[in-house]
């Protein structure tokens, strides 16, 4: 039996000046599938994605990747394992070309030549972006370096994709595009919005994060049609916009 | 390259100075500086030769006379020191036009304009024959320390998106109805700078973090390796050997 894409147990957190972010996460991914993180602003979305790569850590509780502890042995693996894609692609792009950028990681691992080659040509092709490998990111436009984005991970062939806040400041039709990749993709996503019908679209299944702890667990129709709760932590569904009338794409 | 844009000193093209690796041409360009700042400033004839060499080396990378002589331009507030040190220097006087000037002061001008125009000449062919990228990586491949070339590259990489912001900020600024008049408004703008400071100091703290993320660890990988062949370095070394010979001759002529 393979191991869970994500495993998350008991996992505390408190920053060096006191504040404590996370009381103690239980979480459980599954391989392939695709998970909504919900939760008010603090709630500890951003913190907890931190530790899934090993750059925060040192608190209580554990986080295994594929079965494998995110601890400073495996720090390389690990972050081989987890793609995070950060809020601003302006961040993450930091090569002076997008065919520079998506190599980064692959060669940062070792990759080389012809291997390397294939590797970004084909991350490049998953997210639609092969024409664009020479120019440098800040011509493209934000839709684009989103996409790109999201190249420089899958070129690491992560176990888990993570994205933080994916559909942010894209146009609906950069927006539909990019839930087209992210449903063509056969990878296990962590995705943590605010876009709930975005949420609704692509994740079967949401938990929601309040105060530190995973305070519900279901499908994401559930817990979207769950009034109380989503009063109760703050989450709001745009206007106009009814979680029950929508039929849900499968997979 | 593919259908980026480039930096506005760049030349597209894809003659034999084009194609030649990176390292090759700045050690080219580098040599070429060294001999002529090296030739007595008394071989007139030399600096002509040198001149030839580099027409001869703007001809067959195709760029325009017009764009070298206009790129030169940059050179004229460095070269104003050299104008004033005939009226200045002391020394021998001789009449120009009415002018009294001293003889080594116009040595020195010479000298310092003609060794000045042509290392510029030569750089600005490096620049508008390689592509900034490149340079960066034949740097690299010269073996400039990496933390420089990182530095410089993320300047590259980062400069527009920081300028961009230095324009949003000043847009904001004036859609509250500030307009710059005066030293009073000097706070304002100083504000500003030290805020941009700020926002950009904690975009590198988010950079770091995205470049932790995919496995940094504090050397950049290798990416392009760039490598020239035996016969690209001799057609490379062809300006800097040509300019050791008229420069030889020169010396021992004077």
């Amino acid at each position: 039996m393979t191991p869970p894409s994500l495993e998350v147990s008991g996992l505390a957190f408190a920053y060096p000046d006191g504040h404590q972010a996370l009381f103690g996460v239980d979480l459980t991914v599954g391989r392939g599938e695709r998970v909504a993180l919900l939760g008010p602003n603090g709630a500890g979305k951003t913190t907890l994605v931190l530790h899934l790569n090993g750059i925060l850590g040192g608190g209580v509780g554990s986080v295994r990747v594929a079965g494998l502890p995110v601890d400073r042995k495996h720090l390389a693996e690990i972050r081989r394992r987890v793609g995070i894609v950060f809020q601003d692609p302006d961040d993450q792009l930091f090569m002076p070309t997008v065919r520079e950028d998506v190599a980064f990681g692959p060669a940062a691992a070792g990759l080389r030549g012809a291997e390397l080659r294939a590797r970004v040509a084909e991350a490049l092709s998953r997210v639609g972006m092969e024409a664009f490998a020479d120019r440098p990111p800040h011509h493209l436009s934000f839709g684009q370096r989103r996409r790109v984005a999201v190249a420089t991970v899958l070129a690491m062939e992560p176990e888990i994709l993570v994205l933080d806040e994916p559909s942010s400041n894209l146009d609906p039709a950069s927006r539909r595009e990019l839930a087209d990749i992210l449903r063509s993709l056969d990878v296990t996503v962590l995705m943590v919005t605010h876009d709930l019908p975005y949420a609704l679209e692509l994740c079967p299944r949401a938990v929601v994060l309040s105060d530190g702890v995973i305070t519900a667990d279901g499908t994401t129709q559930e817990l979207l049609c769950d009034e109380e709760l989503m009063r109760a932590h703050r989450l709001e569904l745009p206007f106009g916009f009814d979680p029950r009338s929508v039929v849900v794409p499968g997979r | 390259m593919g259908a980026g844009h480039s930096h506005q000193l760049y030349v597209r093209g894809h003659s034999p100075v084009h194609r030649l690796p990176p390292h090759c041409k700045i050690t080219a360009v580098l040599c070429f500086v060294l001999v002529v700042v090296a030739t007595p400033r008394e071989a007139l004839w030399a600096f002509g030769a040198y001149a030839a060499l580099l027409a001869a080396v703007a001809a067959t990378a195709r760029v325009r006379p017009g764009f070298l002589l206009r790129r030169l331009l940059i050179e004229v507030p460095f070269v104003a020191f050299a104008v004033l040190m005939p009226f200045v220097a002391e020394g021998e006087q001789v009449r120009v036009l009415g002018l009294s000037l001293s003889e080594s002061g116009l040595w020195g001008a010479w000298n310092i304009l003609a060794k000045g125009t042509l290392g510029v000449a030569a750089s600005v062919l490096l620049a508008a024959t390689t592509e900034l990228r490149d340079l960066l990586l034949g740097l690299q491949r010269l073996r400039l320390p990496p933390l420089l070339v990182q530095i410089a590259s993320f300047m590259i990489r980062y400069g527009d998106v920081i300028t961009d912001e230095m324009r949003r900020m000043r847009v904001a600024r004036e859609s509250r109805g500030f307009t710059a008049r005066g030293v009073r408004h000097w706070g304002v703008l100083a504000k500003t700078a030290g805020a941009l400071f700020i926002r950009s100091y904690e975009r590198g703290e988010r950079v770091h973090l995205a470049m932790l993320s995919r496995g940094y660890t504090g050397t950049m990988p290798v990416i392009d390796d760039v490598r020239a062949t035996r016969a690209q370095w001799t057609y490379a070394a062809a300006l800097p050997l040509a300019a050791l010979a008229v420069c030889l001759t020169g010396r021992t002529l004077t």
